[in-house]
């Protein structure tokens, strides 16, 4: 049977083996949440499986890093053919302690945008696994990816043969393109500003390529939220965030602010609606409406949050975008910064010019960044002035907090930058408004 | 040996780069039909969501907790779970909860009394403590100081009332990580491995394994350099200068970060990804050399018993942890919750004065 040749277990079903001991693993078993040694020790007690041996043994490595209270896995190079990357590879440093378990690769697999699935597909993915792996799935790695954990070199391949069959395909690692992560979005929240899984779909499918095969100075990430509530942490950790926003005004049903207010007290709303408006942009009137600046509101989405029933965003919706996000190594923490204000994310002209963004902003960073550099850090290197040249934006004061307080800065170009910029708001040169006959 | 006993090489299959999947065709119908079409959305009780769309249609949503790291049987038996009482369709949060629709209220106590029947906390909703968001550790990562998978069942154990329930002033979101490149990210409380002993290098191997001037390009503080020791072209720290952040581990192996007694663990405050009220946010440090202190970690959740109990006692509705102590300020945190500050607590990385008090605004 074809399904019998592509067979790659990660051991022999009805292999002899005694239990590792795992006292301290066992501690993990008791309490009210569910247990992930449980699960490991399942996969163990599965006799007619070809797993169990291999689990008892990674039980047992895992038993000994709780014990000496170090890890022992070592990376290497292990590759499915046509690929270069999202494979992660483990070699146990104490093999010969546990032999069974001696490789433990793990494969990335890109999830569906939004994490849907069928029980059907989940039930196909836990087959095929059970066929070239251990059996152990981690929904999802901080990667955003299916963390498939636990086979061998060849189990790599013949898992990643059938997946691949399945409509999946393998996630990023390594200095690549990554696997992104998008919110629930437009399949079932009211905040979603923009399609999430399409914007995904696109930038990624497009620049696949650019996944499998690690070519670039560094990880680069994408991630979408519909809103600024941001449930995908995107500011935080993406190189390129984009987050859904809106231009016009809130909506404001006045009925449903009455209700809230008769169901919540005045004091309530004061306190926790209006005084926590971070520019006092929102106000409480005496009849118990609501009135909103929205000139002065920055979108940060609170009072939609908090009274979700009687306000929504406005119909203007569309896309920031803010580069730059990552953790810790090398500089120190960078947050995205605000590049693109505002984009509109309707029409397939729309997608196409976000798709053309991204694909330049990949190809400055390829072309720029130094090798082991994420974009905020070259960012930071080159200054943001040099970036929005490069990438061809213009400044705009969404951009920053408050303009520059170092006096380090050379001015001699400033009147034709006015211009430039008095030009883009469609004003004279010095400012003043066009006259309408002009 | 004759030219016909050499076998082709087997034929290799060519990968289909069939990238992201789209999710329509895993996608809940009443989602496929109303897709950015919703209205509003309640929450009848915690662990369950109500959407309306502007249709009229309503989706229902069971949250459950889960361990993230699932074995297939736990798999089979969310999914007939689903089968059983729900419409066949999930979906899983950021933070591992699985999420099962159905179009049909009159599934919600079945679905929710299943899931408790097999140990699956239902919650995670609202102002709940949501599962934290966690990294590898000794199970699978290369270079892990902890095991993030123990920490994080023994916080959720003592933490399953939080998630159960939504009686917190706001959302919650605690990560783990089990080194200082925090793949667990940023978290209202983040819980992640603190180094606190320079390399111990093995000499013998660097030039064989490193790539010695990548190795020198990684360190944030131009500790390393190369040398000769014993003979053999090596790298050394300058251990005056060396922060102890792991930096050139993953590039250098034989630079051992972590030890058994030298890995710490440190619990930061305040990281915020949302951008309601406040701008986001990074954690801050609020206490170290924890220890390392595996199946339980019982130092470390005794500290995060400590900061979440001050903070469900002092923080108004919607202030998320962060806000609660720009509030009521450092000093008060510090004494709510009995830690101590240091000079540790003083940064000294790029951008450091801003981090500082430059002002006369001070608390009594």
């Amino acid at each position: 049977m074809a399904d019998e040749a592509k067979f790659a277990g990660v051991g022999k079903v009805g292999a002899q083996f005694t239990n590792r001991n795992t006292p301290k693993l066992d501690e993990l078993e008791s309490g009210p949440w569910p247990s992930f040694v449980t699960g490991l020790k399942r996969l163990r007690d599965s006799k007619d499986k070809p797993y169990a041996e291999y689990m008892n043994d990674l039980l047992g490595q895992l038993e000994h890093s709780y014990t000496e209270r170090l890890g022992f896995w070592k990376g290497g190079t292990v590759s499915v053919f046509g690929y270069g990357g999202g494979i992660i590879p483990r070699f146990s440093e104490v093999g010969s302690k546990f032999p069974a378990s001696k490789e433990f690769h793990t494969l990335r697999v890109m999830p569906p945008a939004g994490y849907h699935y069928t029980t059907d597909i989940l039930r196909k993915m836990c087959d095929i696994w059970e066929r070239n792996g251990s059996g152990l799935i981690a929904f999802h790695g901080q990667s955003g990816d299916i963390m498939f954990q636990g086979t061998t070199t060849e189990g790599c391949q013949a898992a990643f043969d059938e997946l691949n069959e399945l409509g999946f395909d393998l996630g990023g690692a390594g200095p690549a393109l990554r696997t992104s992560m998008s919110c629930v979005g437009h399949a079932r929240c009211e905040m979603s500003m923009y399609d999430e899984p399409r914007a995904h779909r696109e930038i990624l499918n497009e620049n696949v390529s650019e996944i499998h095969r690690p070519a670039l100075p560094y990880k680069f990430k994408f991630k979408f939220s519909g809103c600024a509530n941001d449930c995908v942490n995107a500011i935080h950790r993406a190189d390129f965030a984009v987050i859904g926003t809106w231009r016009d005004d809130i909506k404001i049903d006045q009925d449903e602010v009455k209700a809230y207010v008769e169901k919540q007290g005045r004091k309530y709303t004061i306190d926790h609606v209006v005084a926590m408006c971070p520019t006092r942009a929102v106000s409480l009137n005496d009849d118990n409406t609501l009135e909103i600046d929205n000139k002065s509101c920055v979108r940060c989405m609170h009072c939609i949050n908090v009274m979700h029933k009687a306000l929504a965003p406005g119909d203007d919706r569309g896309i920031s975008i803010l580069i730059g996000g990552k953790r810790a190594l090398k500089i120190g923490d960078l947050m995205g910064t605000m590049v693109i204000p505002f984009m509109k994310l309707d029409t397939d002209e729309d997608f196409d010019k976000l798709r053309e963004f991204a694909a330049s902003m990949i190809e400055f960073f390829a072309e720029n960044a130094l090798e082991h550099e994420r974009v905020g850090e070259t960012i930071d290197r080159i200054g943001l002035p040099a970036f929005l040249s490069a990438m061809g934006i213009e400044p705009d004061p969404n951009m920053v907090k408050h303009p520059r307080t170092s006096c380090y800065v050379r001015t001699d170009d400033f009147t034709e930058e006015a211009e430039k910029y008095f030009a883009r708001k469609g004003l004279n040169k010095d400012g003043s408004a066009r006259d309408a006959a002009e | 040996m004759s030219q016909g006993a050499v076998a082709a090489p087997p034929k290799k299959r060519t990968p289909i780069e069939s990238g992201v999947p789209d999710p329509k065709q895993f996608m809940h119908p009443v989602m496929v039909k109303n897709y950015g079409q919703w209205a509003y959305h309640e929450r009848p009780r915690p662990g369950v969501l109500r959407h309306v769309a502007k249709s009229g249609d309503e989706i229902y949503t069971v949250r459950a907790g889960t361990q993230r790291q699932m074995d297939v049987y736990t798999i089979r038996t969310l999914c007939d779970i689903a089968d059983t009482h729900g419409d066949g369709h999930v979906r899983f949060t950021t933070r591992s909860n699985i999420e099962f629709l159905t179009s049909s209220f009159e599934k919600v106590p079945a679905l929710i009394k299943a899931l408790n029947e097999k140990g699956f906390p239902v919650g995670g909703t609202g102002n709940s403590i949501s599962m934290i968001s966690h990294t590898q550790g000794w199970l699978h990562c290369d270079i892990p100081g902890t095991d993030a998978s123990g920490v994080v069942k023994s916080l959720m154990d003592i933490l399953h009332k939080e998630f159960v329930t939504e009686d917190m002033p706001n959302r919650v979101r605690i990560t783990t990580s089990c080194c200082q490149i925090n793949c667990g990210g940023q978290g209202d409380i983040a819980i992640n491995v603190q180094y606190t002993k320079p390399p111990k290098i093995n000499h013998d191997i660097v030039a064989n394994v490193c790539e010695r001037p990548a190795v020198v390009a990684r360190c944030p503080v131009a500790a390393i350099r190369p040398a000769m020791v014993n003979g053999k072209p090596s790298l050394e720290v300058d251990e005056k200068k060396c922060v102890c952040c792991g930096a050139c581990y993953p590039p250098c192996p034989p630079m051992q970060i972590n030890g058994a007694d030298s890995t710490k663990i440190a619990i930061w405050v305040g990281g915020k990804h949302s951008n309601a009220r406040s701008r986001p946010t990074f954690h801050k440090l609020a206490v170290a050399n924890l220890p390392n202190n595996p199946p339980r970690w019982p130092e470390v959740e005794d500290v995060v018993r400590k900061i979440l109990s001050a903070y469900k006692a002092g923080a108004k509705d919607w202030e998320r942890l962060g806000e609660w102590i720009e509030r009521i300020g450092w000093p008060r945190f510090f004494e709510e919750t009995g830690l101590a500050f240091t000079k540790h607590h003083l940064d000294t990385w790029t951008g450091a004065r801003h981090t500082m008090n430059m002002s006369a605004h001070v608390r009594f």
